[in-house]
Order: C-alpha cells, then structure tokens, then sequence
C-alpha cells in the first residue's frame, strides 16, 4: 500500500500547480473537519474549568467532592450526594444487566437455534436504538407503580427482617427510588451490553470449540473455559463502555429517581446522580456561584466519563489487535 | 453420582440460567415496546399532529408546535454535522490514513460517541445560550450536530476504508488528482454505506432529550423562529410526563410513540441498506 501511496504523491506532484489548488483546498477542509472533533474536546474541557472555576475556588477539590451539603439557599454546595447517588445507580444497574447481557450473548451465540438467531440479534439492535427517554417515561408510568405496588413491599417483607439487610429495605416504597432508577438503567444498558459481548463471543474461532467439544467437554464446558475465556477482553471493554454509558445517562433516570439531595441509605429513598441534578436545576440556578457549582458537577461526569471510556476503548483495541492476528 | 453424570447437569443448569437470563431480559424490553405502542395508539389523533397545546390542563389540543420544532432542529443539525462529518472521516480514510494522529482522532471521536450527550448541552449553554441571553432552536441544532460528527465520521472512515484501493489506482492511472478520485470514485463506492452512517446519526440524535434541555429550552406556542426558543418532542415528553394533568400524559406517550417509530424505521431501513448491500 505505501508503494501506492507514493505514487499517488508523484502523480500528485507531476500535475500543474494550477490543477493543485482544489486538490489544497479540498485537503484543508476535510483536515479541517476532522480536527473539530478534537476541537470540541478540548473546548468543552476549557469551557468546563472556565465556567467552574468560581466554585474550584470557592469550595477546592476534595472538599467539594466529600461535602454532602447541597443547599442553594445559603449558596454552599458539594458533590457528594450525587457523585453517591451516580456510583449507587449505575453499580446495581451494571449488577443488574451484566448477568443478564451475558445469559443473552451465551444464548444467542451457543444455545439458539439457527432461525431463531437472527431475528433475536436484530431485536436487540433495534432496542439499543431506542432512546433514552422512552425507557425512563416507561419506568415512571409502569415500572414505578408495579415497583411500589408489589415488588418493593414483597423485598420489605422478606428481606426486610434481617439483620443487616434490613436497612437496604427501609423506608415506604413509593416507587421513586434509587432501585427502580438503577432497574430502568440495567434495562436499557442490557441491549448494549448483550450485542457487544456476542460480537466478542462470536469471534471465537468454531475449531477452537469444536477441539473442545471432541475431547468431551459439555456445552457449558465450552462456553465456560473456550468461549468466555477468548473473548474478555472484548467482554471487559463492552462492560466499561456500558459504564461509562450509564454514568452519563439522564433521561432514563430522571423521572423516578426524585432529586434527592442525600446519602440514602436505603433502596427505597430518592436520591439524586450528577446527570439528575443538572438536568432538574440548571436553568433554575438563579445565582453564578449555583451554575459555576452545577458546571463544576458537569466537569467531574465529563472527567469520570471520560477515562472509563478512554479505558474501555483501550480493551477493545486491544481485544481487536488479538483477534486480527 | 458419576462424573460425568455430575458434569452434563451441572451443563444444563447453567444453560437452562443463560436462556431464563435471556428471557427475562427480551421480556422487559417486549413489554416497554408494546406499553408504548398501546398506550400511544390511544393517543395519536389527527388533532395531535395539526393542533397547537391547549392552556395548562384543559381537555384537547395537540403538540403541533413540538413536531415542527423537533423537525426543525434535527433538520439543521443534520445539515450541520452531517458535511463535516463525512469530510472529516474522509480526511481520516484518505489523506491521513495509516497515520497515528489519525488513529487518534478516530479513537477520540469513538469516546466522544458516548460522552454524556447532558455534557455537551452544558458546553453549548456556556458557549451560545448565555453570551446571548436567550435560549434559541440553533443552540439546540448545535449541540445536537455535536453529537452526530463522531458518528458520521466513523462510519463515513470505515466506509471508505472498504473501497479497494485498486479503484483508486485505476482512477490515477488516468491522471485524476485525489480530490477528484475521492469525490468521483471513493464516494461513488462508498456512497450507501455513508448513507446508511447519516441515517442512524440522525436517528441517535432524534431522541436525544439532555441536550436540548438548556439549548432550545421549550416553547408551549408554535413557532418556526430559530432564533428563540423553540419546543421539541422529547422535552415535550419530559415535560407532560412529569406533569399533574391525564391528557399532558396521554400525548406524552403519543410523541413518544412516534420517536420510536421513526427512529426504529431510521435503524431499520439503515440495516437493510448495510446487508442488501455488503452481504454480496
């Protein structure tokens, strides 16, 4: 290829400079197209720090990220409640759809029967598509009533009684609730994760699990010590890209999980993520230390986001390299 | 027990769990499907598509000025990431191929596909909302064409990089500059997949409700203006969701029917394109 290349350099060069000045022109524009993105980057770092550079001042690093003090009345704010509230949600979202994708990925690549392949694959792709805000009106006309209806009070009455537990399960189930926000969220990561991890089991080479299967191993055999073992990186870098997903996401949660600004201990108590508050309180912020706060909340998402991002990217270019080989 | 005996059932219980998992996952996503899909029924009247809203809570009216608005702003952000995109990814497949800062725009921009889209809204406010002290259906456009670029560039990187590169050689061959080679050949080769690229960009971006949030803000009356705010679909749904009033919630599942219609007919006809024309 770096053969051709040169000669397209040549030929490039043996043209007049009359004919090479759309050549130029049309160079510059595309080059110019790809750099916005890395513009956009670094733009929205630099807006982000500029904008909530008043709060960093104010409040510092560490004590703004470890106060649960949220109160715009008297103008102090710290990031605790919804940096908690962001790990909460989107650590029993994950417990919740990581299971779940796999069951589907394993399903889809090593149990379904051929005719049923398809179609199955293309319905999770289709729901993947789906966006983010009919998942979350869905949980707030549907899955909430059925949650505070049956689901949580039947939670209450059996794990409710035991010690330790018990304090997961306070509190009156009204619907609106860290466990409903994290369910909608595992629900709508759940396609995402399940195409990825099928793509990285699908990958696995047929004369490796048949090798397997000919020296006796059982179908579950297979999928436990061929198939998941060749695919984890894919699987690793599919699970963080989810992460980084559901840290960011906000309409899926921003109906039912109330705006809370506190540390709630229990399942059953609202509470508020970093995507929640700014959605609910950014054009409400009526004072420029309240948006410098609410912009120094979007810094930390951006930033978190971010490198879990950057790190699922580097297990998927990793997962790639090896199976290209 | 034997062994093997041991084994075989400890396979099926395992399978027997990913299937239920299977189950269990397609059921929720079946069920949100089809609670839209009826509860939108119900609600999607021909006064829903031709009928500005009513005064808060009374009976009637429609989301006329959302459907505009929401066309609107779609319309020009697609018309604004949409060129840059495929220019960028064309820059990324052509000139720069091979190149590691290349390799880094293109790993950038698949972050930048999932950033959190709330993020940018936030990024757009700073940028165009305040300095001009009113939200407006461009700012809306902006944010929104910000998160189609990453997408289209890809696709439209990957597309072109599936063009053989003995097209192009016979296309220098006879003496034609690159730009020509990229815009007569390499496009022509590439051009259904790019489409199909532009087709599921616009389709992401259609539900996006976080960054229109602080952007074009919301307007309760019709409007064509871009220039102020304007109201869309998805806030629309946010809004009458979150509201006290029946018929508020019973348009919000309508709009939200017709956003996953559309959306769902975009990914669709996308997929068909990509098999009908690369499976050969």
């Amino acid at each position: 290829m770096s053969i051709l290349r040169t000669c397209g350099k040549v030929c490039s060069l043996a043209i007049s400079p009359k004919r090479k000045f759309p050549e130029l022109i049309f160079l510059s524009l595309t080059a110019i197209a790809s750099f916005s993105v890395i513009f956009f980057i670094i733009g929205i770092i630099i807006v982000l720090f500029k904008e909530s550079s008043l709060a960093i001042g104010k409040f510092g690093i560490v004590d703004f990220l470890t106060s649960t003090v949220w109160n715009p009345v008297t103008g102090v704010f710290g990031a605790a409640t919804t940096i908690y509230g962001t790990f909460v949600t989107t650590a029993l979202a994950l417990l919740f759809a990581i299971p779940t994708a796999l069951g589907i990925a394993i399903f889809v690549t090593e149990i379904a029967p051929n005719f049923l392949k398809g179609p199955i694959g293309i319905a999770i792709e289709l729901l993947a598509a789906i966006p983010s805000i009919i998942y979350g009106m869905w949980g707030l006309f549907t899955l909430a009533p059925i949650m505070s209806r049956y689901i949580e009070p039947a939670l209450q009455n059996t794990f409710g009684k035991l010690p330790f537990l018990s304090v997961l399960f306070k509190g009156t189930p009204m619907g609106v609730d860290l466990l409903t926000a994290s369910v909608i969220l595992a629900i709508m990561i759940i396609p995402f994760t399940a195409s990825i991890a099928r793509d990285s089991f699908n990958l696995t080479p047929s004369v490796v699990k048949e090798s397997a299967y000919a020296i006796g191993a059982t179908q579950w055999e297979v999928v436990k010590n061929v198939v998941l073992p060749y695919s984890k990186l894919g699987v690793f870098g599919g699970v963080a890209l989810s992460l980084g997903r559901a840290l960011g996401e906000t309409m899926a949660v921003a109906f039912v999980l109330g705006n809370n600004h506190k540390i709630a201990t229990s399942l059953f108590d609202a509470a508020s993520t970093i995507t929640v508050t700014l959605a609910n309180e950014f054009t409400e912020a009526d004072s420029d230390l309240y948006l410098s706060s609410l912009y120094y909340l979007a810094l930390v998402l951006f930033v978190m986001s971010f490198v879990i991002l950057a790190i699922s990217k580097f297990f998927l270019l990793k997962a790639e390299r090896k199976y290209s080989r | 027990m034997n062994i093997e005996k041991k084994r075989k059932i400890e396979s099926v219980i395992a399978l027997t769990l990913s299937g239920f998992a299977a189950t269990i996952g397609l059921f929720w996503l079946v069920y949100i499907l089809s609670d839209v899909l009826i509860h939108g029924l119900g609600a999607l009247h021909i006064s829903l598509f031709f009928n500005d809203p009513a005064p808060a809570g009374a009976e009637g009216g429609g989301l006329r000025n959302a459907f505009v608005g929401q066309l609107m702003i779609t319309f020009a952000a697609t018309l604004m990431g949409v060129p840059v995109g495929i220019l960028g990814g064309t820059f990324l497949a052509e000139y720069a191929r091979g190149k590691k800062f290349a390799r880094i725009i293109s790993i950038i921009s698949d972050i930048m596909v999932s950033v959190p889209s709330i993020v940018i809204g936030a990024f757009i406010y700073a940028m165009l909302v305040r300095p001009l002290h009113h939200f407006s259906g461009w700012a809306g456009a902006f944010a929104l064409s910000i998160i189609m670029i990453p997408v289209v560039l890809r696709t439209t990187e990957d597309m072109l990089s599936l063009v053989p590169w003995t097209l192009r050689e016979a296309a220098f061959a006879l003496g034609a500059p690159y730009y020509k080679v990229i815009i007569q050949v390499v496009y022509r080769g590439a051009a259904t997949g790019i489409l199909t690229g532009v087709l599921l960009s616009i389709a992401r971006v259609a539900g996006e409700t976080a960054p229109l949030l602080f952007t074009s803000f919301n307007n309760n009356f019709f409007s064509t203006d871009m220039n102020r705010p304007i109201a869309s679909l998805t806030v629309t749904i946010f809004q009458y969701a979150m509201g006290p009033y029946k018929s508020w919630h019973e348009q919000a599942w309508g709009a939200a029917l017709v956003v996953t219609l559309f959306i769902l007919v975009l990914t669709i006809a996308g997929r068909l394109i990509l098999k009908w024309r690369y499976r050969r």
